[in-house]
C-alpha cells in the first residue's frame, strides 16, 4: 500500500514521542521506583476491626525514623480522623475498607489509591512543607460520601 | 424514496430519536450536576445528587452513544449495500434495548440502583438493575448480527469485491463492540446471583477487572462512531474526497485490535494488581494513538485535497474554504478541535506515574467531555442534521439554531472542561455533591465550580436548541428533501486497500487473542491471590 511521504514523517514523529514518553515512564519505574501503589496483600473485610494493626488504627514511629499510618475507611469517615507528624519524615500510608470501596487521596500531593475491601493499599510520601492536608475519599460510596474526609497536621 | 427504503429508514430513525431523548435528559441532569457542585443547588433527598448522577452517567454513556452508533451503523451499511431485506433484527435489536434501558432506569428512579454507570461492587444494587443493563448489551449484539449478516451477504454475492468501507467501519466498530462486552457480560454472571443473595459475597477486584475490560473499549466505541462519520459523510459537506481507503480500513483493524488489551490504565492505583500489568498496559494503551495519529493525518490532507481542488492553497485559504455556515459540518469540526485538547489529557492519564496526580479528580471529568461529551456528542448532532433529512425526507428546521447549537455547545464544552482540568490539578475530587468539605476545602475549588457551572448551563441551552430543531423538523416541515445519500469516495486514481486490510473477521479472531493474551497475567495472579469476599451491602 502507497503511503505518502509527509504520513510516514508524521507517523515516524508520532511513534517517536510515544517511545521517548513510554521510556521515560520506565526509567522513572525501574531507575526511580515510582510506581503506582499496588499492595498484594489481601484482608478478610469482614474482620477488619479484629486484625492488627487496622485493630488499632494510627501513627506508629518506626526505629529507622520513618512513620507507618494505618487507616481504615467506612462509610462515611476516615479512621483515624486527624493525625499529626513531622516534615521532612517518610509516611507509609496503608489502608483498606470493611465496607465498599473508597478512595484515599491527600489533596496537593501524589498519595493516592483506592481502598478496596478484601485488599491492603499502602503508598508512601514526604511532606516537605508544614499545614494542615486534607485527606478525602474520592470515590462514590453512599449518600454521605461528600463528607468524608480527615485531616493531616504536619508539623 | 421507495417503500423498502422508508422501511430501513423508520428503524435508524428509532435509534436516533432515542439517543436524542437520551442526551437531552441527561443534560438537564448534567446541569443540575454542575450547579450542586457550585454549591448553588441542593438536590431533594428524594431525588438526591448521586441518583441524578447514576442518570446522567447511564444516559449519556450508555444510552445516546450506544443508541446512536446503533441507528449511525445501521444507515450507513442499509445504504452502503442496498438490497432487498427483512426488517425483523433491525426491529428486534431495538426494542430488547429499550426494554433494558427502561428496566435499569426504573430502578434507578425509585431509588434501587443508586450506584452510578459503572456499578462497582461490592455496592450493592436491585438484580433487575443488572439484568437490565445485560439486555441492552444483548440488544446490541443483535444489532451487530443484522450488520454482520450483511457484510457476509455482500462478500458472498460478490465475490471479490471489497466490502464497501461505510459497511466494513461499521462491522469493525460492532466486532470490536462484541469482544469487548464480553467483559461486563461475564461480570453480570458474578453480580446478579450475588444481588439476588443466592452467593454470599463478590470478589471485587475480579469484578472491577471485568468491568474495564468492557469499560476503555466502552470509549473506543464512541471513538469508532465519530470516525465513521469523520471518514465516510463529513468530507461530503466540503466536496471532499477520503484521504485513503486502504489507511481507513487500518485504522478500524487497529482500533479493533488495540481497544481491548488496555483497560487496567484505568485501575493504576489499586491493589491487587502487580505493576507488571500495570505497566503493560500502558504500552498498549500508547499504542492505541496511533490509529489516532493516522485519523488525525487523514482529516488534514482531506481538507487540503478539497481546497486545491478549489484553487486554495496554504492554511488560512484552507481554513477559510470550509463551510462554517453548515451546522452538519461545524459540530463534527468543532468536535475535532475538541479532540486535540482530549488526545493531550489522555497521554498523560495514561503514564502510570502521572495518573496519581489526577486519578478520581475533576480533571477525568474535564478529559472525558473533551472526548466523548465534545467530539462524539458534536459529531453525532451535527451528523444528525444531516441524517435527519435523509431519513424524513423534510429539510432541516431552523438551520440557524441548529449552526448556534454546535458554537454553543464548543463554547461551553471548553469552559466547563477547562475548568474541570484546572480544579482536578488542584485537587477538587470528581463525584461528589459539592466539594466544600464542610469549609476545609482549598478557596479557588469553589470558584472554577461555579465556571463549570456556567459551561454547564450553557450546554443546557445548547441541548435545548437541539431538541428544537429535531422535533420542528419532523412535525412543522413538509417532505420534498432530496434522500439521496452519497458517501465520500477515495481521492481518482488510488489504489484500492490490499487483501489484507480486508478480512476483518480474521482480524476479530487475531483482536480476541490479543484481549485473552493481555488479561491472561492479571486474571492468573489474581486466581493464585483471590483476596476475601465482599459481602457487600447498599450505602445510600
Ligand atoms: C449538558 C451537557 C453536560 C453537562 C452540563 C455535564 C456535566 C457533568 C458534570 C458536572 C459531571 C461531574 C459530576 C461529578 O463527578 O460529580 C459529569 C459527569 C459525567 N458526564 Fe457529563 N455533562 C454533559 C454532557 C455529557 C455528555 C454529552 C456525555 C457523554 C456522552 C457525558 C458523560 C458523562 C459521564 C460518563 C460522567 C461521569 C459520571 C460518573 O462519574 O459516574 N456528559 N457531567
Ligand atoms: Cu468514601
Amino acid at each position: 500500500m502507497h503511503i505518502h511521504k509527509y504520513e510516514r514523517w508524521w507517523l515516524t514523529f508520532g511513534m517517536g514521542m510515544l517511545i521517548v514518553f513510554l521510556a521515560t515512564i520506565a526509567f522513572a519505574a525501574f531507575a526511580d521506583n515510582m510506581n503506582p501503589p499496588s499492595g498484594l496483600q489481601a484482608i478478610d473485610p469482614t474482620k477488619v476491626s479484629k486484625t492488627p494493626p487496622f485493630d488499632h488504627p494510627g501513627v506508629r514511629r518506626l526505629p529507622d525514623g520513618s512513620y507507618e499510618a494505618y487507616y481504615v475507611a467506612q462509610v462515611f469517615s476516615f479512621n483515624p480522623a486527624t493525625i499529626t507528624i513531622p516534615a521532612g519524615k517518610k509516611v507509609t500510608f496503608y489502608v483498606t475498607s470493611p465496607d465498599v470501596v473508597h478512595g484515599f487521596f491527600i489533596a496537593k500531593t501524589d498519595v493516592n489509591m483506592m481502598a478496596i475491601p478484601g485488599w491492603v493499599n499502602s503508598d508512601s510520601h514526604v511532606f516537605r512543607t508544614k499545614g494542615t492536608y486534607l485527606l478525602i475519599c474520592h470515590e462514590y460510596c453512599g449518600i454521605g460520601h461528600q463528607n468524608m474526609f480527615a485531616k493531616i497536621e504536619v508539623r | 424514496m421507495t417503500e423498502a427504503v422508508r422501511a430501513e429508514n423508520r428503524v435508524v430513525i428509532a435509534h436516533v430519536y432515542t439517543a436524542t431523548a437520551a442526551i437531552v435528559l441527561g443534560a438537564v441532569f448534567g446541569a443540575l450536576q454542575g450547579m450542586s457542585r457550585a454549591s448553588a443547588f441542593n438536590a431533594p433527598a428524594w431525588f438526591d445528587y448521586y441518583r441524578i448522577l447514576t442518570m446522567h452517567g447511564v444516559l449519556m454513556a450508555l444510552v445516546f452513544t450506544t443508541f446512536f452508533i446503533c441507528g449511525l451503523s445501521l444507515f450507513v451499511t442499509y445504504r452502503s449495500i442496498p438490497r432487498p431485506r427483512k426488517m425483523i433484527l433491525g426491529w428486534l435489536g431495538w426494542w430488547v434495548m429499550l426494554l433494558g434501558v427502561v428496566m435499569a432506569a426504573f430502578e434507578i428512579l425509585a431509588g434501587n440502583a443508586t450506584v452510578l454507570y459503572t456499578f462497582y461492587a461490592p455496592l450493592k444494587a436491585s438484580p433487575w438493575f443488572y439484568i437490565g443493563a445485560t439486555i441492552l448489551i444483548i440488544g446490541t449484539w443483535i444489532v451487530a448480527a443484522e450488520i454482520f449478516e450483511n457484510v457476509l451477504w455482500f462478500r458472498k454475492n460478490n465475490p471479490g469485491v471489497p466490502v464497501p468501507l461505510p459497511a466494513f467501519t461499521a462491522a469493525a466498530t460492532f466486532l470490536m463492540w462484541w469482544i469487548a462486552t464480553l467483559g461486563v457480560v461475564g461480570e453480570m454472571y458474578f453480580l446478579i446471583p450475588w444481588a439476588f443473595g443466592w452467593t454470599p459475597g463478590i470478589n471485587v477486584m475480579l469484578t472491577r477487572m471485568l468491568f474495564w475490560y468492557f469499560g476503555h473499549p466502552l470509549v473506543y466505541f464512541w471513538i469508532m462512531g465519530a470516525y465513521i462519520c469523520w471518514y465516510n459523510i463529513v468530507p461530503k459537506f466540503y466536496n471532499g474526497k477520503l484521504f485513503s481507503d486502504g489507511l481507513t480500513r487500518l485504522t478500524f483493524i487497529m482500533l479493533l485490535l488495540l481497544s481491548t488489551p488496555v483497560g487496567i490504565h484505568h485501575e493504576f492505583m489499586e491493589p491487587g494488581i502487580s505493576s507488571t500489568w500495570k505497566m503493560l498496559h500502558t504500552v498498549t494503551t500508547y499504542g492505541v494513538a496511533i490509529p489516532s495519529f493516522i485519523t488525525a493525518f487523514a482529516i488534514f490532507a482531506s481538507f487540503e485535497i478539497a481546497a486545491r481542488l478549489q484553487g486554495r492553497r496554504g492554511f488560512w485559504q484552507t481554513v477559510t474554504s470550509l463551510p462554517w455556515n453548515d451546522p452538519a459540518f461545524c459540530g463534527p469540526a468543532y468536535g475535532m478541535l475538541l479532540f486535540i485538547l482530549g488526545g493531550f489529557g489522555g497521554l498523560v492519564n495514561a503514564s502510570y506515574s502521572m495518573d496519581t496526580l489526577v486519578h478520581n479528580t475533576i480533571w477525568i471529568v474535564g478529559h472525558f467531555h473533551v472526548t466523548v461529551g465534545g467530539p462524539v456528542a458534536l459529531t453525532f448532532l451535527g451528523i444528525s442534521y444531516w441524517m435527519i433529512p435523509k431519513l424524513t425526507g423534510r429539510a432541516l428546521w431552523k438551520p440557524d439554531w441548529a449552526l448556534w447549537q454546535t458554537r454553543t455547545w464548543f463554547i461551553g464544552m471548553l469552559v466547563m472542561s477547562m475548568s474541570m482540568h484546572i480544579a482536578g490539578l488542584l485537587g477538587a475530587p470528581r463525584r461528589t455533591a459539592e466539594v466544600s468539605y464542610l469549609g476545609s476545602a482549598p478557596n479557588e475549588w469553589l470558584g472554577y465550580m461555579l465556571v463549570a457551572a456556567a459551561g454547564g448551563l450553557l450546554l443546557l441551552t445548547s441541548i435545548l436548541m437541539f431538541a428544537a430543531v429535531a422535533i420542528g423538523t419532523l412535525v412543522v416541515n413538509e417532505k420534498g428533501e432530496d434522500t439521496t445519500v452519497e458517501f465520500a469516495q477515495p481521492v481518482a486514481g488510488t489504489e484500492p486497500a490490499p487483501r489484507m486490510l480486508q478480512s476483518l473477521f480474521r482480524w476479530g479472531v487475531v483482536a480476541l487473542i490479543v484481549a485473552v493474551l493481555a488479561y491472561a497475567g492479571p486474571l492468573l495472579e489474581m486466581l493464585h491471590n483471590p483476596g476475601f469476599l465482599a459481602p457487600g451491602m447498599r450505602t445510600w
